[in-house]
């Protein structure tokens, strides 16, 4: 059931773009590809996050980290994506390290402020960066190369590259939840205390979680960066921390498709209330499209108060009752 | 580096701190008592200080304005509680973050739709200029309005929390709120309560606050995270930790933009010192508190005993 659901969803993402294509709307691939992107990142966060039970406030320290590596390699002249993108994991696997290393002495709500601490610190050293265009931002004067005959200038080229990458982060995270690893993991997130007390070593395999996640976050930022050929201080926000834990929390905590679903929902509400009239809306306030993010707001909240374990809950819970 | 400026910077930076300690002091409650994270408390500062900027407008009066609009930020406080946040008490953080990173979204537009992205609010004009302060050192009287409010603001926040039976209640739900239940405090009236209260020192913070930074939409978010950081310095649920973290916190951040770039230029190339400086300095505060969280991890005040 559950593998037969993956290859349909893969199925309807392969073709996808050639649908969007034939209907001479290939703006929908990009958008596509910016989802993808956001669905990587989210569930990168949702494997500290949802397994882990560790509510780090910071993730958007690690994406940003990546989309910079990447950036600068290719302005530096180095645009292999073989190299940018590997390093762009290194670099935030690494600061995933040092943060992690220090942040997971503190438990419950200091955790979640001293990872928003440390983001502030990496976002204030983005801006100081006036080598790399500072407050302004980068921009860069082409996407990283891939060699194979592949040009991620095509957006439907970048789409499918996108798409295998995530395909295989969420394969590679089911089979290690699966895994002895994801169990510890889990189980620490259920009841750290319990887990130390049988004598696990708790720190160590959050910290490992922690940077595994850092890490795939630095690969979405490195995409985001090719995406947009363009950087700014911007994606380091605090608020764009809040907003990859609320994709993860739409979609599902713990959930292996949670980061995917509330990228989805979320990016795809903001396109529909944005870019979209709906006459009904348009009919009850006529500028509603300037003011898209107040739906967003009450949608998100309407979540929260109504279907507190996301979307992915709301199906688990029906496919329960029938079973 | 003369006295002078470093006296001037120093009351720069009380007077930061004191509008800062207004923040945090209402959202140290809400945390330490109810145990809720409210990303929404910066939409407070805002909305205060829009209705400060309107009123301002309306009464023509830069005192009766902000006299009023501290009520009416009170008003709005205690209704959002009441209809939202008092919903979410019994959730975990992760439901309370969604949820009050949702009500930034809707009074960011809210405050859009009702007022456009910004108002103008200036000083009062008999406050504009300068006064001589010691001889040869003019300071800002508007800045020194800020400051003696700031510190009445406060004695009076000592004097109802320590003096007064509500606070007393309030600290014994801070404390521990189990057994502020168990003794029979009406807990929810309470909440509504110290709601309305903070948002009514929100207001004071938005309104004094905007004739010097500005009164926009999403002024609340960067200045929200810094009364964080001070709760979490001074120890979730202490109003005298709230203080003392914003007054540290208020000073470091001001002396470090003040001076971070000239000491910096001591050991370093002039070029680098002036890119790395602004940025050390920003820095600087959450240095001081991932230091304070290492060391203790309480806070310097802890309020649970």
């Amino acid at each position: 059931m559950h593998r037969a659901l993956a290859a349909v969803l893969l199925l309807i993402a392969i073709t996808f773009p050639l649908v969007m294509q034939s209907l001479d709307q290939v703006y929908y691939v990009t958008m596509a590809s910016r989802i993808l992107i956001y669905a990587l990142a989210a569930t990168s966060l949702n494997l500290v996050l949802g397994f882990g039970g560790m509510i780090s406030f910071g993730h958007a320290a690690f994406v940003g980290a990546g989309a910079y590596t990447a950036s600068v390699m290719i302005v530096e002249g180095l645009p292999s994506a073989w190299i940018g993108w590997p390093l762009a994991m290194a670099v935030s696997g690494l600061l995933a390290l040092v943060i992690g290393a220090i942040s997971l002495r503190t438990r419950g709500v200091y955790f979640i402020m001293i990872t928003l601490a440390f983001a502030q610190m990496i976002y204030y050293l983005t801006i100081s960066m006036k080598a790399y265009g500072g407050d302004e931002g980068l921009t860069l004067t082409q996407r990283a190369s891939l060699g194979f005959g592949l040009d991620l200038k095509d957006d439907i080229t970048f789409y499918y590259v996108v798409l295998a990458i995530l395909s295989v982060v969420i394969y590679l995270i089911a089979r290690l939840v699966d895994a002895r690893f994801g169990r510890v993991i889990q189980a620490i997130g259920e009841n750290e205390t319990r887990m130390e007390a049988i004598g696990y070593p708790v720190y160590r395999f959050k910290l490992f979680c922690f940077v595994i996640a850092g890490a795939l976050g630095g690969l979405a930022g490195a995409l985001l960066a090719n995406q947009n050929s363009y950087v700014n201080p911007g994606i380091l926000h605090w608020t764009e921390s809040g907003k990859l834990m609320i994709m993860v929390i739409l979609g599902g905590v713990g959930h292996l498709y949670g980061g995917l679903i509330g990228a989805i929902g979320l990016l795809g509400l903001e396109e529909l209330l944005a870019n979209h009239k709906i006459a009904w809306l348009a009919a009850l306030y006529p500028n509603y499209q300037q003011h898209s993010l107040l739906g967003v707001g009450v949608a998100m909240l309407a979540v929260v108060l109504y279907a507190p374990q996301g979307i992915a809950g709301l199906f688990s819970r029906k496919a329960n009752k029938r079973g | 580096m003369s006295a002078i400026l470093i006296l001037e910077q120093s009351l720069n930076g009380l007077q930061f701190g004191l509008m800062l300690f207004l923040l945090a002091a209402g959202l140290t409650l809400v945390f330490g008592i109810m145990d809720m994270i409210n990303l929404a408390h910066g939409s407070l500062y805002m909305i205060g200080a829009f209705l400060a900027a309107t009123l301002v407008q309306a009464t023509g009066s830069f005192t009766l304005g902000v006299l009023l609009a501290i009520p009416a930020a009170a008003v709005v406080g205690m209704l959002l509680e009441v209809s939202i946040l008092r919903r979410l008490y019994a959730r975990d953080h992760l439901s309370q973050v969604l949820a009050t990173f949702a009500l930034i979204l809707i009074l960011n537009e809210a405050v859009r739709m009702i007022w456009g992205s910004d108002m103008p609010l200036s000083a009062p004009e008999a406050l504009a200029g300068p006064v001589q302060l010691l001889p040869g050192m003019p300071y800002s009287a508007y800045r020194l309005l800020i400051i003696g409010v700031g510190i009445a603001v406060a004695v009076l926040l000592y004097f109802v929390v320590a003096k007064t039976r509500i606070g007393m209640l309030v600290r014994a739900g801070a404390s521990n709120r189990e057994m502020a239940l168990a003794m029979g405090v009406d807990i929810n009236k309470l909440f509504t309560l110290v709601f309305g209260f903070g948002a009514a020192l929100c207001a004071i913070a938005g309104a004094l606050l905007g004739p010097i930074f500005a009164v926009q939409v999403g002024m609340g978010e960067n200045i929200l995270i810094l009364a964080f950081v001070v709760i979490v310095i001074g120890g979730i649920g202490s109003i005298r930790g709230a203080l003392v973290g914003s007054i540290l916190v208020g000073m470091v951040d001001t002396m470090g933009r003040a001076f971070m770039p000239a000491i910096l230029r001591e050991f370093l190339t002039p070029a680098f010192a002036s890119a790395t400086g602004p940025a050390l300095a920003s820095i600087l505060i959450y240095i001081v508190m991932a230091g304070v969280l290492f060391w203790r991890p309480q806070g310097l005040f802890p309020a649970r005993g």
